[in-house]
């Protein structure tokens, strides 16, 4: 166990390199450091860290759904969140307040609509992970049948800048706001660390869990705000990344199990790798040209996922 | 001495619907008992009831002295363990990671099992005979076997009462006795008292040794299996014919369907 880890960190490490040597001009790391290159290796190190916070926040709250619903098909926009996010968006851009106010509308959105998944799902107090699945596809694809409604209409321009946000991208554009951000996702990964415990019981059945003596309705209350929090206010930086919070905590389960005190910091790691080798692929493929990272994301993740899927069938 | 479990006036049931009426029974330390009685008539609500799985909706519970409703969740969990029907589980754990689940109450929230946790979870998979599969995942063992990692994990939590509900009904009869000559041992060597509730009359006879008949949300009838294993009682309760002889080798009761359709 602690050589993998140890492994993963070393592969932390090259690929954060990697990720500040390369882009549309590669400068080697040495030339890096010279005083007439530090913007550059600023911004890179920026997206670096946006890429970082972006993979282990979703990857994160990817696993907190997937034990929590007992489905390791759950992924972090499950609830609706980054439906919510791109309506909130083009509402913004429509209005006419993008701009600073735009991650705002975005993260109301996202808000918004994970408050009308949860509303929907509870039932007597209680939520059933049933109901929430339904609530949250059910939202997801009413609200983007308004946004797609509210783009034909409207023929703004600035709306073709929404390919971006709803294919993700690691462009830093307001550093508070990257701060700010960093700030939630991680004191929101390390609260959802201090439940790891409590989502191995719950992962294994809700009653099993209240047997084990765990407040099972609180927990799952809390975590699904705090995972909230963290899709949400990535949305907002980023955009919506597909399959990181999907496929990351699922091949990590397939090397360290689905123990959770093991499984969340290993997917932290992983998952930061995959983000920041997708976000190289993503500006050094078609220089200067920068492919939405949520298109590399899914080109290099559903293939992986397959032959992944594929082995561990044999393997039963 | 006083009863580990005393169940006072006790109704409840789900939302509106009213179960289970007006129940008071006692658990005596080292007691064997199976709760019977048809479908619906309130033999899991009550153990559900009793494992603060559901709250009461008049009178209460007393376990140990103090009313269970007052306790904190973890310190109920310490003393008072429950084996399902069947327990599906979604990921792979290890058959080992889930006894050692067993432990969680005796642990703090950010606490790593120590090695007395890890020596309390190897000696609950050699009671249960499961240490052979500890590497195993979970998934792929038998009915029998899961039921049995199961039990294990419940030992795991050291518990001094233990709440099974239809522990058997999934398994076949090697396994079914199986499992419940694991029950009798830990009844017997570890004075682990047992609540049961069981559909097969035969098996609550020959292994309980308190008896407890369940009808419409009340008791019935309750005592040794001789006494509420009659053919008058379960005609009554069951609306079937039985013949209920004496079984040939410990002289237990044993009931006999017979058919309306010959």
């Amino acid at each position: 166990m602690k050589k993998k880890i140890f492994i993963l960190l070393i592969l932390l490490f090259i690929s954060i390199i990697l990720g500040l040597v390369s882009g549309s001009v590669a400068i080697p790391f040495t030339k890096l450091l010279l005083k007439e290159n530090q913007p550059i290796l600023i911004l890179r190190a920026l997206r670096v860290l946006t890429a970082l916070i972006a993979g282990s926040g979703l990857a994160v709250s990817g696993i907190v759904l997937q034990a929590i619903l007992r489905n390791s098909l759950a992924e972090p926009y499950l609830l609706g969140t980054s439906s919510g996010a791109g309506l909130g968006a083009v509402i913004a851009i429509i209005i006419g307040i993008s701009g600073i106010y735009l991650p705002l509308a975005a993260f109301i959105g996202a808000v918004a609509s994970i408050i009308i998944v949860y509303t929907l799902a509870k039932q007597n107090h209680k939520l059933s992970e049933q109901s929430l699945i339904l609530s949250g596809v059910i939202v997801s694809v009413a609200l983007s049948a308004i946004i797609v409604f509210l783009v034909s209409i409207s023929g703004n321009e600035a709306l073709h800048g929404l390919t971006w946000w709803l294919w993700g991208s690691l462009q830093v554009y307001n550093l508070k706001l990257l701060a700010l951000i960093t700030l939630i996702v991680s004191l929101g990964i390390a609260m959802i660390y201090f439940f790891s415990q409590d989502m191995n019981a719950i992962s294994i059945g809700e009653e099993e869990a209240l047997h084990l003596g765990i407040d099972v309705e609180s927990v799952k209350k809390i975590l699904i705000l705090i995972t909230s929090l963290i899709t949400a206010s990535l949305v907002c930086i980023c955009g919506v990344i597909g399959f990181v919070g999907l496929m990351i905590p699922h091949m990590m389960r397939l090397v360290v199990g689905p123990n959770h005190k093991v499984l969340i910091p290993v997917t932290c790691i992983a998952a930061a790798i995959f983000m920041v080798l997708c976000d190289v692929i993503s500006r050094t493929i078609f220089p200067p040209l920068e492919i939405p990272i949520g298109v590399i994301t899914a080109i290099l993740g559903a293939p992986t996922f397959i032959v992944l899927l594929k082995r561990s069938q044999r393997a039963k | 001495m006083e009863a580990l479990l005393k169940i006072n006036n006790l109704s409840g049931g789900y939302h509106e619907k009213t179960i289970i009426n007006d129940i008071s029974l006692e658990i005596q330390s080292g007691d064997f008992t199976g709760i019977i009685g048809p479908n619906g008539s309130g033999k899991t609500t009550l153990l559900r009831l009793a494992s603060r799985i559901l709250k009461p909706k008049k009178g209460n519970i007393v376990f140990q002295g103090k009313d269970i409703a007052s306790m904190r969740s973890k310190e109920f969990s310490k003393r008072v363990a429950f084996v399902q029907q069947d327990t599906l589980i979604n990921f792979s754990f290890s058959v080992f990671e889930i006894v050692l689940l067993g432990r969680i109450p005796h642990l703090g929230r950010l606490d790593f099992e120590t090695k007395e946790d890890i020596e309390i979870a190897n000696s609950a998979l050699r009671m249960t005979d499961t240490a052979k599969l500890k590497d195993k995942n979970i998934n792929e063992l038998s009915a029998g076997e899961r039921q049995r990692v199961i039990i294990a994990k419940a030992l795991a939590q050291e518990p001094v009462l233990l709440f099974l509900d239809e522990p058997t009904s999934h398994l076949d009869i090697a396994h079914q006795i199986q499992a419940l000559d694991l029950l009798r041992k830990l009844n017997r060597a570890n004075k682990l008292t047992i609540v049961m509730v069981l559909h097969d009359l035969n098996l609550a006879s020959e292994y309980c040794n308190r008896v407890i008949l369940f009808n419409e949300g009340r008791i019935f009838k309750e005592g040794t299996p001789h006494e509420v294993l009659t053919y008058q009682n379960i005609e009554a309760v069951y609306k079937t014919v039985v013949v209920v002889n004496n079984n040939p080798i410990n002289s237990k009761p044993y009931v006999i369907l017979v058919p309306k359709e010959k």
